[in-house]
């Protein structure tokens, strides 16, 4: 693959907080905000920085199952709705489950590769919480193959999933580290979260949370080898941020400095038909980063931080390996060590991820382009994590159901 | 004829009310849980679901709807097993729509005591009436052509007494729910001297499919829990006739409200449990708990002098409060009622100057809420109640009081042979109270 024939940058970065069980103010009876105010909030909240929608060319909006969660088709006209300025533009939705905020970026990226855009506002959002976790767990089941997968699935279809990658896990390379290594995991989201006042998370005051996430799973109400703190929650947020050329920047007055350069991408997808060949790896992911690492030109001793796409703690894990840190079976070994943790070798989800700061499913791919800006243009606040001069690069990998839609994305902070 | 005939027809009376709509609700699922096991492909699974009230009857089938979709919502990991063969049904939101028609489907509504005539289980849960009781059992029992066994949800009256009056030579058992049956994991079990082997057997069977915490209690009027609740009330009341000199009679019933839930950390004070139960319930079971055990003083002239006065309590059709001796407020205890000048009084009159008398709560108290789902329970309470035990307010002596008479209480069941054991005892009060702990404790000497 070869290297972007012009540059492409990212600025103006902007995320809600992740609403949901965690957060003080949400209460699941009382009344919240919609879609169409997730999606405002993201959109302002980027064009404030960017002078206003009219600098934009073109509009594109992520998200997974509006038409299930908020039976609501046809998103790309809610980008107009963002502000008037934006009328008339061109604009589209993209979908791939939890992997379409990265094909959300994608698709900005190339229409400035293409140069039929110089400035193009993506936003990632999902409102999830309209509906119960059991029919949530419906919904989000499309991200798998309905025709062939879901009457033989469990009722949390992808948690169960999960669950059976975690115990192929366990019985290849052992579970009792295996499972610590889970709740060191979940140590590290929550304590991020923690920080970032947006997260999910931010209110979490549990002392031990390692002793927490260690509760045996629930087989009788929930699925046989992951509990409710090795998954991701359910949660209502959008992000939004601007992709961008050089003429771009000019033209929105953002110097390179408060920017973030694309310097590699990976474009992935598996079929959705096929199930995993070896359930304890994640294949689709370890081609997306290694296309990724290779179009950018850089090892992986370069990275200074990642953004993972930790939808299941195991999902965490199986990262680590695929993004080729750990070889197989000792990905367990590198979270223990801490090299994930902020004081780490490489700072992982700086945020929280998903597990810490949320995971509003079809907004999670440009949250996560977002906490990436955030961080290496020292936009961080509480959050930030010290990165050396000598790894100046980023790395975000983006996930659609099991391991079928990736997107692994390369950035350089600014020089 | 093994469980699962067994329950292939049953009669739940009085379905309608408070106890009988969750019995209704709990055993209509077992039943349609056991049509769906593999081995009962054959069986029809009918409920009768029989109530004087015709529009009760149809309150019934809204509260099952409800709830069943509840439980399904929690069993559908088990149910999209369940449910496996039913190539139509896909998503977790079609089963657990499947479920409930299936659930309800087995639910017959009728005002009809005939419609008991053949079943193999009759469930009684009507008012807590001996006469009331015998009538319909009589009835039953000679119309019946399946020999029914009967399972009486009776809180108070012997079962050896209703054996013996309806001649039903063993084929009853006493099967107590607590409230709302659906939630209280307790079931006190009795038997009469003469309840047959295998009723018992199914009864335990029963119970551990409906997931519920079995005490076994003597055949004693009142049982352990009434034997408990009862004699708890009635010092409540005492208590309040004491200090009513002092506080009045409204400040009195604030005070024993407020020493019974927030200084013993219960879930509700003893005025609002009695609110809760209903006083006529109250009444109705301090009367056959007082005809069959003379002498023991269970009656209160302070209960019938409120019920005289039209003041009754339980609750509204919906499961919310009544006003009874206390006044609700969105459910939570606002005011107390005055029987001399026939009104409620706000609390806010009486409380500044009663909590000043009572003094502080000891400052480690913590709502009983926060205190169920502590870790170290045990430890908090050690602790807590050392730092009761050291105080001198009058609101700690009141407590210890308190406390002292509900140990005595729980004593006096094991003594009486009531309950085999202080911790039936203690089970009882935690599982079918929702107490934090048992009465029978070292927390006061």
């Amino acid at each position: 693959m070869k290297n972007n024939r012009r540059r492409v940058f990212m600025t103006a970065g902007c995320q809600t907080v992740s609403m949901g069980t965690g957060r003080k103010e949400f209460h699941p009876k009382k009344p919240r905000p919609g879609l169409e105010e997730y999606i405002r909030e993201a959109g302002q909240g980027v064009l404030k920085q960017i002078g206003g929608g009219q600098n934009v060319d073109e509009g594109v909006i992520s998200n997974f199952m509006a038409g299930r969660f908020n039976k609501q088709g046809n998103l790309a006209a809610l980008i107009p709705y963002v502000d008037e300025s934006l009328r008339w533009k061109p604009c589209c939705r993209v979908e791939g489950a939890c992997g379409s905020g990265g094909l959300g970026l994608m698709t900005g990226i190339k229409s400035v590769l293409a140069e039929t855009a110089e400035v193009a506002l993506i936003i990632g959002v999902e409102v999830q919480n309209t509906v119960k976790a059991i029919y949530g767990a419906d919904i989000l089941a499309g991200a798998g193959w309905f025709r062939g997968e879901r009457k033989a699935g469990h009722a949390y279809f992808f948690p169960a999933l999960f669950s059976d990658r975690a115990s192929a896990y366990f019985q290849k390379y052992g579970r009792e580290k295996t499972r610590r290594a889970f709740a060191r995991w979940y140590r590290n989201a929550v304590e991020n979260a923690r920080l970032c006042e947006t997260a999910q998370e931010f209110h979490n005051t549990a002392e031990d949370l390692e002793s927490l996430a260690l509760t045996e799973p629930n087989p009788r109400s929930f699925v046989d080898h992951l509990n409710v703190y090795d998954c991701s929650k359910v949660s209502d947020a959008a992000a939004g941020i601007a992709v961008v050329s050089e003429k771009g920047l000019d033209r929105i007055g953002i110097p390179k400095s408060d920017a973030v350069e694309v310097v590699g991408w990976g474009q992935v997808e598996a079929d959705l038909t096929i199930p995993p060949e070896d359930l304890t790896r994640l294949e689709t992911t370890a081609r997306a980063v290694k296309k990724a690492l290779e179009s950018a030109g850089i090892t992986l001793g370069d990275l200074g931080t990642v953004e993972c796409h930790d939808c299941f703690t195991i999902s965490g894990l199986l990262s680590v390996e695929a993004i080729g840190l750990a070889p197989a079976g000792s990905g367990a070994d590198y979270i223990l060590d801490g090299k994930t943790s902020r004081q780490g070798a490489i700072p992982f989800n700086t945020s929280g991820g998903l597990i810490g700061w949320g995971h509003p499913t079809g907004g999670t791919g440009v949250r996560q382009a977002v906490t990436v800006w955030q961080q290496l243009t020292a936009k961080a606040g509480n959050w930030k994590v010290a990165i050396s001069p000598e790894h100046p690069y980023a790395l975000s990998v983006n996930m659609g159901g099991n391991d079928k839609t990736v997107v692994a994305i390369v950035y350089r902070r600014p020089e | 004829m093994n469980y699962a005939d067994r329950l292939e027809n049953v009669s739940v009376l009085g379905a309608a009310g408070k106890m009988g709509s969750g019995i209704v609700l709990l055993t209509a699922m077992e039943m349609a849980d056991l049509s769906l096991e593999p081995g009962n492909p054959s069986k029809t699974f009918t409920l009768q679901a029989v109530d004087v009230s015709s529009t009760a009857l149809s309150g019934l089938l809204k509260y099952l709807r409800d709830q069943v979709q509840r439980e399904a919502e929690k069993k559908a990991v088990w149910l999209r097993k369940a449910y496996e063969n039913r190539k139509d049904l896909i998503e977790n939101e079609e089963i657990v729509d499947q479920y409930i028609e299936d659930v309800l489907a087995i639910v017959r509504p009728s005002t009809k005591v005939e419609a008991a005539y053949d079943s193999t289980l009759v469930f009684e849960a009507v008012n807590e009436n001996p006469d009331v009781k015998v009538k319909l059992f009589s009835q039953i029992r000679t119309h019946n052509s399946k020999d029914a066994w009967f399972l009486t949800n009776t809180s108070s009256i012997p079962i050896s007494e209703l054996n013996d009056r309806v001649n039903l030579n063993g084929r009853i058992i006493g099967f107590h729910f607590y409230n709302p049956p659906a939630v209280q994991k307790l079931v006190e079990l009795i038997r009469a001297g003469s309840t047959l082997p295998e009723l018992a057997d199914f009864s335990q069977q029963f119970a551990k499919k409906l997931r519920k915490t079995v005490v076994l209690s003597n055949d004693v009027a009142g049982f352990i829990g009434n034997g408990h609740f009862m004699r708890d009330a009635l010092h409540g009341i005492s208590e309040v006739e004491r200090l009513t000199a002092d506080f009045g009679f409204a400040g009195s019933v604030y005070i024993v409200n407020k020493i019974s839930q927030d200084f013993l950390i219960r879930p509700m004070g003893i005025f609002q449990l009695v609110d809760y139960v209903g006083l006529d319930v109250c009444q109705c079971i301090m009367r056959v708990m007082n005809e069959r055990l003379p002498g023991a003083g269970l009656n209160s002239s302070f209960i019938d002098k409120l019920i005289s006065l039209k003041i009754f309590g339980g609750q509204n059709a919906d499961g919310s409060q009544k006003d009874g001796i206390l006044k609700y407020e969105k459910g939570r205890p606002a005011g107390v009622f005055d029987p001399g000048q026939r009104v409620y009084v706000p609390f806010a009159e009486v409380a500044g100057r009663c909590d000043e008398k009572l003094g502080p709560l000891p400052s480690q108290a913590k709502p009983w809420k926060h205190v169920i789902s502590q870790a170290d329970r045990t430890g908090f309470l050690d602790g807590y109640f050392k730092q009761l035990r050291e105080m001198s307010t009058l609101g700690a002596d009141l407590a210890r009081k308190y406390g002292r008479r509900s140990k005595e209480i729980g004593l006096g069941l094991v003594k009486d042979r009531v309950a085999a054991r202080e911790e039936d005892v203690n089970t009882v009060l935690m599982t079918g109270f929702y107490h934090a702990y048992g009465p029978v404790n070292h927390y006061f000497q």
